[in-house]
């Protein structure tokens, strides 16, 4: 198949055609810099906002986090699970990689994830969380509202 | 208390972080290389789609090679001498950085973006392999020139240790490095040949169906199983990723291709070869063809897909891209021998 055969809108990357695609995802902070030809066919850094696709998919990705953030939120609301394990979920991590960060293990984590065994940790415990979870104790402890 | 210190650096914004710190670091110790430039030189441009090495259990599909590679190469190429160290004890590794800093010398260092508190929220997914410079320090602010933004920010001492010992894929352990000896006139042309060479003799010839120019019909022969397989959410999450690792932000467009073609023109001038200026039109237009698999990617994960536009239509598209690149880097082959 000849390469030209499916090309019906080809999206030349000048330096006019860089999307400008603004979906707020660099919240005004900066333009990314993009790679593209000038009039004289010389490629150049175009700055850019943005570009459909990838917002698209950006968005797609925070979805799955948003989704698995509020399953999280509906069972330690329900009691089946503790507020580390909310907490967990908004920092985007597994208990593996909780783990890693407080120096236990991935088999505590989960189990500390058990409303149960949770309301027993000791003082110190529950500052490796909190410090590892960007929280204070109070606040790891809790549903934010 | 230490003091204060700014080390004069000379910030550009780019649009790869590690390409960009080459880049801007160089210029700091007199070496001029674009960041293109630096990119091929580094030979950076790769194509991999691993079933095998998963990221939030979804498929590692990268455009360019291993983190920390392309410095390697290029400084190996240029004869660029590089200390390079990690740390155990994070207040050893910030001393070491004030120490450095205290020579008066800008330091390059692995991050990773979920503590990196200066940049937008979107962005801040625990991505362990961001390159940054710090260039100063004003009491517990450390000055930073984060190669993808457009102007030098600042980050508390607290959240910089944080992000340079980041747990993860992989464990960030304060990683740190700066060149210790930058020649003078080196040969750029001898390196860029040299890079030139690397990228399509790996594209061209690796083996293993999944590297190189080859990996890109590997992928499509499985993303035309996807949503069989799969189901048609996760099918789409997948999808969805590739257009991430494709066209999201240090890629500079269409995954490296664009950047790639940029080099090729320099190269053209730098070697004298004006068949290099065709190859660099050539790559331009496999980054379009690039472009128009993320668009159409992209409006079948919003759900807005054209009637045509299938799981196995996509798959066709990716199998045009791999027969061009797989035809491009064997020519590139040829040229730079």
């Amino acid at each position: 198949m000849p390469v030209h055969t499916f090309v019906t809108q080809l999206l030349p990357m000048k330096k006019e055609d860089v999307p400008q695609d603004d979906a707020n995802i660099l919240e005004g902070k900066f333009k990314v810099v993009k790679y593209a030809v000038n009039e004289n066919g010389e490629y150049e850094k175009v700055p850019s906002v943005g570009w459909e696709p990838e917002n698209v998919a950006l968005e797609q990705a925070w979805d799955v986090v948003h989704e698995q953030v509020d399953e999280a939120r509906k069972k330690v609301k329900a009691g089946t699970l503790s507020t580390l394990a909310y907490h967990m979920e908004v920092n985007m991590m597994d208990a593996a990689l909780l783990g890693k960060h407080t120096g236990l293990s991935a088999r505590a984590v989960k189990k500390h994830l058990e409303p149960a065994e949770f309301t027993q940790l000791d003082a110190s415990t529950l500052q490796i969380y909190a410090d590892a979870l960007l929280l204070s104790v109070e606040e790891l402890k809790k549903l934010p509202v | 208390m230490t003091k204060d210190i700014t080390v004069p650096f000379d910030h550009q914004q780019s649009a790869h972080c590690e390409t960009g710190v080459i880049s801007n670091l160089m210029r700091f110790h007199g070496l001029r290389v674009s960041e293109p430039m630096a990119f091929g030189i580094g030979s950076g441009l790769f194509y991999s789609h691993m079933p095998f090495l998963k990221l939030n259990g979804i498929p590692v599909t990268t455009y360019r090679i291993l983190p920390g590679h392309i410095f390697k190469r290029f400084s190996r190429n240029i004869g660029v001498e590089m200390k390079r160290m990690s740390f155990r004890d994070q207040d050893e590794a910030m001393r070491e950085l004030d120490r450095v800093l205290d020579q008066g010398l800008p330091v390059g260092m692995l991050t990773s973006v979920f503590y990196l508190p200066y940049l937008p929220k979107a962005f801040r997914f625990h991505f362990n392999a961001h390159n940054i410079v710090v260039f100063g320090r004003k009491g517990d602010e450390y000055l930073v020139s984060d190669p993808v933004m457009d102007e030098t920010t600042t980050i508390h001492r607290t959240a910089l240790i944080r992000a340079r010992f980041a747990k993860g894929t992989p464990d960030t352990k304060g990683r740190m490095y700066y060149p210790t000896v930058v020649p003078t006139g080196p040969d750029l042309k001898k390196a860029a040949a040299k890079g030139l060479r690397r990228v399509a003799r790996d594209m061209a010839t690796t083996p293993l169906p999944m590297f190189g120019a080859k990996g890109i019909p590997y992928l499509a022969g499985r993303l035309r199983k996807y949503e069989t397989k799969l189901g048609n959410r996760r099918a789409l999450l997948f999808l969805g990723n590739l257009i991430r690792m494709q066209e999201e932000i240090g890629t500079g467009g269409a995954g490296f291709r664009f950047m790639y073609a940029a080099f090729l023109q320099e190269a053209a001038a730098l070697l004298e070869k004006p068949e290099l200026r065709e190859k660099a039109k050539e790559m331009t237009r496999i980054g379009d063809l690039w472009r128009e698999f993320a668009f159409e990617a992209g409006r079948m994960v919003k759900g807005r897909a054209e009637a045509g536009s299938t799981f196995a239509s996509m798959a066709d598209k990716l199998d045009v891209i791999g027969k061009a690149e797989q035809m491009f880097f064997k020519d590139l082959m040829r040229i730079s021998k």
